[in-house]
């Protein structure tokens, strides 16, 4: 009798144990969608540097951009001087460039979006991708793991639709920031093809947002392309005809 | 023309060293004009007979979206196996091919490449394909030389491939480079990867589907398919037709500057004769020669120079054109670069047309040249002629 009555004690210390886990550790959607709030925002207006690293050279670029949601962007190259003037408007699923050298404005479409940015390790289609990850994906939280000294669980996305670039994912997500420190991108297959790191994690108008990202294909040699954000601002009132096309040739 | 064809024969004889130049000249012209046709037809032939073994057979079918040059149309450019073709592929008759584009990574550098799925068991394209009949853990592959060397890859390296299936989803996968074949058509090797029709069918969710079929025979006829366009071989070769008319229209230029200076040899020549030979035309004249029948004799003589430069060429020439028709002429730099079909050898056919149409030509311009000058004697008086007093 003795030994049922500690049995029974023993048991509902694991189911407690249990519970306190379980509330502690919110489900995989839950945690997408606080990243959700902080990564994206009504609009931005930020300055960066692009920083491509080839297998002999790198070169840097720095690019001014107004985004509101993930409909609406456009980026206007700074520097360099070859590049200057270089602008990118896309407007849902539509992307425009022109190029100062011809002033001419070309759609970028169907298979050119798999064309690398400026030699950079993204495509115009990982630029444009504005799907929401809850709605491709299937997320599953599968572990823990520390991330230059920050905690952060580990999510794997499956997607669920057919028609996407990438069969599955995996991300690291800050547990007390709910910001995505390292994502993992891969083939059908099973191999790793894009990796990135993000860090610079900072407290932006109350909301944590990571400053630097290094984005590397992993089939690729070389150090990837590092986008640094310089400044940024979010939610302001931006003018309307930013986003017409009639700016490109501004 | 009898006593005509004797003494021109003899007069060239009395000439000596002369004549000999004249006719040593234009046989350089005679030999140098057939062997450089000859190299002409001969890479016609290598170029069509190398297109039809390595890459297009008997004619082929591309699917209606499919344009060789605009990779970006691969994604849309397969379909599936056609009825009336299904047939002829089991009997071996006609073989599927199916192209996508995708990635290499070569010591890490990314690369776009093109996959070409050809079945092993083919027997149509001279394509080592059987080299992809292996059971082995990766994915079997062969690549032409030029692609070799631009990888840096050989035989038995194993490689990253990229691409993207059907519905637009990365994979990506190693791949065991099993044999790497030498060919003069660059279209076929260039950036080309060829591996299990099967298996890239497999890897792009594109089960029964092609973008190209390969007949074995060329047929005149064949049927319209829905979505499919007939390639026929003329089709296909038009390229090699065009270069080989620019090619021969570049040369053209040359061969006239070859029978130019040959000309220029015998036009001296005659309008020295007619100066110095004052005295013999007179007598001529005098013996009772009409005027024209003199001109005759003069240009007979002129267009002998043709006549003895065809027999000495045939002399030093045979064995020479016979020499290279055997060993061909190997061009001293790499043909690999040309971007066209051409081997590094190329081995010259002459073929009877060819030769009879360069004598005729030569003895015709040779008579006209003679006989340009030979037409002053018409108006020489006769009298003067005999005293040998220059007009």
């Amino acid at each position: 009798m003795t030994n049922f009555k500690h049995m029974k004690t023993k048991i509902s210390i694991l189911f407690s144990i249990i519970s306190v886990i379980s509330y502690s550790q919110p489900n995989a959607d839950e945690i997408l969608q606080k990243v959700d709030r902080n990564m994206s925002s009504e609009n931005r207006v930020f300055e960066s540097e692009m920083t491509i690293h080839g297998r002999r050279s790198s070169r840097t670029l720095t690019l001014r951009t107004f985004s509101v949601g993930d409909i609406k962007s456009y980026t206007e190259y700074l520097t360099p001087p070859r590049e200057q003037g270089t602008k990118m408007l896309k407007l849902e699923n539509q992307l425009w460039v022109y190029s100062p050298s011809t002033d001419r404005t070309i759609q970028i479409s169907g298979h050119m979006l798999r064309q690398s940015v400026m030699g950079s390790d993204l495509s115009y289609e990982d630029m444009m991708d504005n799907k929401k990850l809850t709605d491709i994906y299937e997320a599953e939280l599968i572990g823990n793991e520390m991330i230059d000294g920050r905690n952060t669980w580990i999510l794997e996305l499956t997607a669920t639709t057919e028609d996407i670039a990438y069969a599955s994912r995996k991300m690291w997500i800050d547990t007390e920031r709910y910001v995505p420190l390292k994502e993992e991108l891969y083939a059908k297959s099973g191999q790793l093809l894009k990796r990135s790191t993000l860090s610079d994690v900072v407290l932006i108008q109350g909301r944590w947002f990571p400053k630097t990202i290094v984005y590397k294909d992993m089939l690729k040699q070389g150090d990837g392309t590092v986008f640094k954000i310089t400044s940024i601002k979010f939610n302001e009132v931006i003018p309307e005809y930013i986003f017409s096309k009639a700016v490109l040739k501004q | 023309m009898k006593i005509a064809l004797k003494l021109a024969y003899r007069n060239l004889l009395g000439a000596g060293l002369r004549t000999w130049l004249n006719v040593i000249v234009l046989s350089f012209s005679f030999v140098i004009i057939i062997w450089m046709k000859g190299i002409i037809i001969g890479w016609d032939y290598q170029a069509k007979t190398d297109m039809t073994n390595w890459e297009i057979g008997g004619g082929q079918y591309w699917h209606e979206n499919y344009d060789p040059f605009d990779p970006f149309t691969f994604a849309e450019s397969h379909g599936t196996i056609p009825e009336p073709l299904k047939k002829e592929i089991a009997l071996g008759e006609t073989e599927p091919t199916l192209i996508v584009s995708g990635h290499i990574y070569p010591q890490g550098r990314m690369i776009p490449i093109t996959l070409v799925g050809i079945n092993p068991e083919q027997k149509i394209l001279k394509l080592p394909t059987h080299m992809l009949d292996t059971q082995i853990t990766t994915i079997p592959a062969i690549i032409g030389l030029s692609s070799s060397r631009n990888f840096k890859l050989g035989k038995g390296d194993n490689v990253s491939i990229r691409w993207r299936d059907v519905n637009g989803m990365f994979d990506a996968t190693e791949i065991l480079i099993t044999d790497v074949f030498n060919c003069n058509v660059p279209s076929v090797e260039n950036g080309k990867i060829f591996m299990p029709l099967k298996k890239l069918q497999e890897m792009v969710v594109m089960e029964n589907e092609a973008t190209i079929f390969t007949f074995k025979n060329e047929k005149t006829e064949r049927e319209a398919i829905e979505g499919w366009t007939l390639k026929t071989k003329e089709d296909l070769t038009k390229s090699v037709d065009d270069l080989i008319k620019t090619k021969n229209a570049g040369q053209s230029v040359l061969y006239a500057v070859l029978l130019f200076l040959a000309m220029l040899a015998i036009f001296d020549t005659q309008v020295l004769s007619i100066f110095r030979r004052q005295k013999e035309i007179g007598t001529y004249v005098a013996l009772g020669y009409t005027r024209r029948e003199v001109v005759v004799l003069f240009t007979v003589e002129g267009a002998m120079y043709s006549i003895l430069a065809a027999i000495t060429s045939a002399i030093y020439g045979i064995p020479f054109l016979i020499w290279q028709a055997n060993v061909g002429w190997t061009m001293p730099i790499d043909s690999s670069e040309f971007g066209m079909a051409i081997a590094q050898t190329l081995y010259p056919v002459y073929s009877a047309g060819l030769i009879i149409t360069t004598v005729v030509i030569i003895v015709i311009v040779t008579t006209v040249v003679s006989y340009w000058p030979a037409k002053k004697i018409a108006k020489m008086n006769p009298t003067e002629a005999l005293r040998g007093k220059i007009q």
